[in-house]
């Protein structure tokens, strides 16, 4: 056990050892694995700030259910009675005097509708239902559509429907550059294990000659693709925190033109973990492959 | 200790190396191979440490046969020997130190107990205070030394060196054989390469000798007065 041990620590000794002895090749190493993660990860960041946005802006998961001019109280009543039963969520009643005081106090209104005769508003309910999944929402609207005096309902679902495929769409493709970038970080690892061992094919060859089992020869390997893909992880976070600082004032100033208060949101803690945790694990494995393929040569 | 039963090595082109060699090495023997080269000494040596496998017939180290060794269980066997390769196969990019330290990080020795082990190995091979120098930096025989201290540091039972005295001029081969023969007399069995005329006439050993592949031997050529056989 505390042999394994030592071996372990001896090896993981070797691979810092090793990343330090060459500072330059190894900084490069770590801003090409860096830069090839902070595409999907910047990809993924946008994706998910967009999402927040799209989540935060009101009216987007609402339905409103306009009644026909000719609808009484009864009418209403009724409806109100069947939205309590149908629509698990909120509802609320907007009578036609509220509707026309709110669009007179909208700038430039107010003359037109001085002008009119009579109020061409009509009833309605503005419905926000807690599933607010674009299929469920579709599902009720139609319902609502088949009530009596229902004149029309609206729902926003449209682009609703539209943002999601964005999103969707978005998402396969952070996931297709994530997948070829992981392929790009295993290829970085494989290259510059090919090339520790071609350095070091002596010492290798001495330690074969001698008694060292191949778990002995690999093991520093391992640990040095793990290092490396680790760190270009964390470089990658770097990256992607300073692009994201760069950002934030134009974003800020774009949200405060639209008068909203959105800010970017950057990785949290578990993110970067992850991002060096996948680094780690991707380089482990360009390392062990190229260890199994160029240390058979070595006998 | 090493049991070599009608080894044949034949290699894929056609040639012949080893044929029909048998012998016999007992625990705590010091014996010579001797030899033309091209006559199969290299090619025991690297049937011996299981770089290569004979073609037919059994080697049988310390009750192990190398025929039938699987090939993970290689390096375990390979650390009860300490081998002196021909060309030393010193590590030029670390100190003297650190040369005699590889085997015993590859057997897992303890961090702390190795570096006091590998001076111990250092000073038995007449090589102290050299630990921090580079082995570019040493004479040919300090070099054969450091290759001896790296061969010997883990105790192996058993120690091959191939051609350990060559291009060494009389006194340093001397002196090695002497480190040599130091080991045997505690117990360590010894198999030494060589086609040095000399020291066989000098130490009159135990010889194997190899001719075109196969094997003669000659028993110690027996000085005079003494009677043992």
């Amino acid at each position: 056990m505390s042999t394994w041990l030592g071996h372990h620590l001896a090896a993981l000794r070797d691979a810092l050892r090793r990343l330090a002895a060459a500072p330059l090749g190894t900084l490069l190493s770590l801003l090409v694995i860096g830069v090839a993660l902070t595409l999907p990860t910047a990809g993924w960041l946008a994706i998910e700030n967009l999402r927040s946005l799209a989540g935060d802006t009101p009216g987007v998961q609402q339905i409103s259910i306009f009644l026909s001019l000719d609808a009484g109280p009864r009418e209403v009543a009724e409806i109100e009675s069947r939205l309590k039963d149908a629509a698990p969520g909120s509802a609320r009643f907007v009578p036609r005097a509220e509707a026309l005081a709110r669009l007179r106090e909208a700038e430039g209104m107010a003359d037109i509708i001085g002008s009119l005769p009579k109020n061409p508003l009509p009833d309605a309910f503005v419905v926000t239902p807690a599933d607010s999944q674009p299929e469920s929402l579709e599902r009720l609207a139609e319902a609502f559509a088949a009530w009596p005096k229902v004149a029309h309902v609206q729902l926003d679902s449209a682009w609703v429907k539209r943002l999601d495929a964005i999103l969707r769409l978005g998402r396969l493709v952070v996931i297709l550059l994530a997948v070829l970038f992981a392929g790009a970080l295993v290829t970085i690892t494989f290259n510059t294990i090919r090339l520790q061992i071609l350095a070091q094919a002596a010492e290798i060859e001495v330690a074969k000659l001698i008694g060292a089992t191949d778990s002995y020869i690999q093991r520093p390997l391992h640990y040095f693709g793990l290092l490396q893909g680790a760190l270009g992880g964390l470089c990658a976070a770097l990256l992607v925190a300073a692009g994201i600082h760069l950002l934030t004032p134009a974003v800020a100033e774009l949200a405060r033109l639209y008068g909203g208060g959105f800010t970017l949101r950057g990785l949290s803690a578990e993110a970067i973990g992850a991002l060096a945790a996948s680094g780690g694990a991707l380089g482990w494995l360009g390392a062990k492959i190229s260890a199994l393929i160029h240390l058979r040569r070595v006998r | 200790m090493i049991t070599a039963n009608a080894v044949t090595k034949r290699y894929p082109e056609g040639h012949e190396a080893l044929k029909n060699v048998s012998f016999e090495i007992t625990a705590g023997e010091m014996v010579f191979l001797t030899g033309h080269s091209g006559a199969g000494k290299s090619t025991l040596f690297k049937l011996l440490a299981a770089i290569e496998r004979p073609t037919s017939g059994s080697i049988v180290i310390n009750g192990q046969n190398l025929a039938a060794l699987r090939r993970n269980a290689i390096p375990y066997l390979r650390r009860k020997l300490g081998i002196i390769f021909q060309d030393q196969k010193l590590l030029f990019d670390r100190s003297v130190l650190d040369n005699v330290l590889l085997p015993l990080s590859i057997v897992g020795h303890p961090a702390k107990d190795a570096p006091r082990r590998a001076q111990a190995a250092l000073a038995k091979v007449g090589l102290p205070n050299r630990e921090k120098a580079f082995p570019i930096t040493l004479s040919g025989g300090e070099q054969q030394r450091l290759a001896i201290a790296r061969a010997v540091v883990n105790r192996p039972a058993i120690i091959l060196a191939d051609e350990p005295t060559a291009n060494l001029d009389t006194e340093s081969a001397t002196e090695i054989l002497e480190i040599f023969r130091a080991f045997q007399q505690v117990g360590v069995t010894v198999l030494i390469a060589t086609h040095d005329p000399l020291i066989l006439a000098r130490l009159k050993p135990r010889i194997l000798r190899l001719d075109k592949g196969e094997m003669s031997e000659h028993g110690p050529a027996l000085p005079a007065g003494d009677d043992t056989p």
